[in-house]
């Protein structure tokens, strides 16, 4: 018989906890199988941040550390210059890679740290119950602008991919989305290029995967995703920001 | 380990310190420049990478501790340096470290404070350095050297006893320390022995996989890992260290360590030259602190005077070793001030002089 779907040797036995329709758990699963194809279960080492994937090291089959909120790229980096011949990532959400943790990922971006960041916009804290984070839309209500983002006070949504696509140590940056099949099929196009380039010793490399929380959106699953394809992709246009850096940019 | 020492060389204390590292086998420094200790990070700069190590420049103290924290886990030998407003940023990361039970150095070489203060030797990180690594309840080894040739010992140490215990090792000294200059001898022959760890995240291989993690969500699963904790704390005291200077036939004692304890000994050298039997108890080890030391002393002396470079901090250890069995008196100077010998002679006289009254 032969089988035509089953579970990445890079992913755990364990269940998930995450809430049903959360898109924590399809990414956990995009980069388990891109982990797998490139044959590098046994010598990669996740690092774990503050949010609803605290427990990410429950579910990935991998050697791995949980870093403090927003510290994350700092301990990936003081893994990988130790362990240079190694591959090295970190899944951090918006509230921890965009708010807490902006100088850590600012300047292993730009030191042209050789990790890999997986980062999940949500546009919301998830974990602490559905506050404000720096990439939530305008106007949109969370439990911190009950009355909607109010631009003039709070500010606008913050571009990541965009904003890191300006340092010259970004060897690849892209943003996908956690939408429908052919979406999910590029998100993982773009996750393994993301690890070739560290594999290829090229720097810093980044997917911002957009994705939905619908228990903190206050919708349905399936309503979650058309909410995300109505809202967030006009907001934060998908595509490649970097794909060779350093070498272009040199 | 080999013994045998180095000709004595002339060197400032910051520079024994990260030499001293270097012969301990480091194989990452990660800090962030503030004085007086960034002669430690140029020193690394200058040196590491020669013997193999990794050294970089982070963009502050609180990933400077997060990458000790990455390369710890991950079974090197690392360290970092900083001195006080720099400490207060690497709490939680330490906190952090002694949750994940993760073998490191860092040196504290303290300046006034409180807030940006000045760049004056100070001694006022006492409390921050002894009492808890970070929040929660988790506890650094704190190593304070008196002189250049002990900086280098303890730093060495330092290693050995993070290693040893699977958390944290501080060296606690002060800008004077790191900017004198003094001879000093390093011991030689190779690095302490030390295999990667089977904890350490080096990739699993087929093996197991291997998690570096503080968080117990269970209050009972937190309170066993917190009790397991604590029983290495109390295997730690073991490790205590104290000098005792003319303590034998001593009816005082000046109890002080670091930088205060040279000018003590020579106040008590003063004293001993006035007919006055004073004798000096030099804490080497802050934490653990050398408690039944104090207490030995408490029971022979007519009182104890504590000096610091602070308000009053270690007094407090010292209050708590000697139970009130003997007066225990006070005196520092604060903001980056450093007590004379004569400051020091004077306030033993007073001491006397209270309690020969009583
Ligand atoms: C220093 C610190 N501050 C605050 C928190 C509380 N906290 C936990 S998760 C979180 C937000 C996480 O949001 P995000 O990164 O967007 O991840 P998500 O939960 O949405 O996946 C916060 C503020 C913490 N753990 N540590
Ligand atoms: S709160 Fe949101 S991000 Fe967290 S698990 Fe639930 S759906 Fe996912």
């Amino acid at each position: 018989m032969k089988q035509v779907f089953t579970r990445p040797a890079s992913l755990a036995e364990t269940p998930m906890h995450y809430c049903p329709g959360c898109t924590h758990g399809v990414a956990h699963r995009l980069v388990a199988e891109v982990l797998d194809e490139l044959g590098l279960r046994g010598r990669t080492i996740g690092v774990a941040s503050v949010g609803c994937s605290v427990f990410a090291y429950n579910y990935f089959n991998l050697d791995f550390q949980q870093a403090a909120h927003g510290r994350a790229p700092a301990v990936a980096t003081g893994i990988k210059r130790v362990l240079p011949d190694r591959v090295v990532f970190t899944y951090q959400g918006d509230g921890d890679l965009a708010a807490i943790g902006t100088a850590e990922i600012v300047h292993a971006a730009n030191r042209g740290e050789n990790i890999t960041v997986i980062f999940i916009n949500n546009a919301v804290y998830g974990m602490t119950g559905g506050q404000m984070a720096p990439t939530t839309l305008p106007g949109m209500r969370t439990t911190t602008t009950p009355y909607g983002r109010d631009v003039r006070v709070t500010g606008y949504p913050i571009h990541v991919a965009e904003m890191l696509a300006t340092l010259k140590g970004v060897a690849y940056i892209s943003r996908v989305a956690l939408c429908g099949v052919a979406h999910i099929t590029k998100a993982k196009r773009a996750i393994r290029k993301a690890f070739q380039a560290q594999l290829d010793g090229k720097g810093f490399s980044l997917v911002e995967i957009l994705s939905t929380c619908p228990v903190t959106w206050g919708l349905q699953p399936i309503d979650a995703v058309r909410w995300l394809e109505a809202n967030m992709l006009p907001v934060f246009p998908l595509g490649e920001f970097v794909t060779d850096g350093q070498k272009e940019r040199a | 380990m080999a013994t045998a020492l180095t000709d004595r060389v002339l060197m400032k204390g910051n520079e024994a310190i990260a030499e001293a590292a270097i012969r301990a086998g480091v194989q990452a420094y990660f800090g962030y420049p503030i004085t007086p200790q960034s002669e430690i990070s140029e020193y690394m700069a200058a040196h590491l990478p020669e013997h193999g190590g990794a050294f970089l420049q982070a963009e502050s103290e609180v990933a400077a501790i997060n990458m000790v924290y990455g390369a710890a886990g991950a079974g090197a030998r690392v360290m970092t340096s900083t001195s006080s407003p720099g400490i207060s940023l690497m709490q939680e990361g330490l906190s952090y470290i002694v949750g994940s039970e993760l073998p490191c150095v860092i040196i504290n070489v303290m300046r006034g404070g409180p807030g940006l203060g000045n760049i004056a030797p100070s001694q006022a990180d006492y409390f921050q350095a002894t009492k808890s690594a970070g929040h929660g309840d988790g506890r650094n080894l704190v190593l304070a050297p008196s002189t250049i040739q002990e900086a280098a010992d303890l730093t060495l140490l330092a290693f050995d006893l993070a290693d040893r215990y699977r958390n944290p090792a501080m060296v606690l000294t002060d800008g004077i320390t790191g900017q004198m200059m003094e001879p000093v001898a390093f011991r030689e022959g190779p690095s302490l022995p030390r295999e990667v760890p089977a904890w350490a995240t080096t990739g699993a291989g087929d093996g197991p996989v291997r998690l570096i993690n503080s968080i117990y969500l269970e209050p009972e699963a937190l309170e066993a890992h917190n009790q397991r904790l604590q029983e290495k704390y109390r295997r730690m005291q073991v490790e205590v260290r104290s000098e005792a200077y003319l303590m034998d036939d001593a009816v005082v004692a000046v109890a002080a360590y670091g930088l205060t304890a040279r000018i003590a000994r020579t106040a008590v050298d003063r004293a001993r030259a006035k007919g006055i039997r004073a004798g000096l108890l030099r804490p080497i080890t802050v934490y653990p602190f050398p408690t039944q030391a104090c207490a030995d002393a408490a029971g022979q002396v007519a009182g104890i005077l504590t000096v610091e470079m602070s308000a009053g901090q270690m007094v407090e250890d010292v209050r708590l070793a000697v139970e009130g069995r003997t007066p225990v008196r006070f005196y520092g100077r604060l903001g980056g001030v450093v007590p004379t010998p004569p400051e020091v002679l004077a306030q033993i006289e007073r001491l006397l002089s209270e309690v020969k009254a009583r």
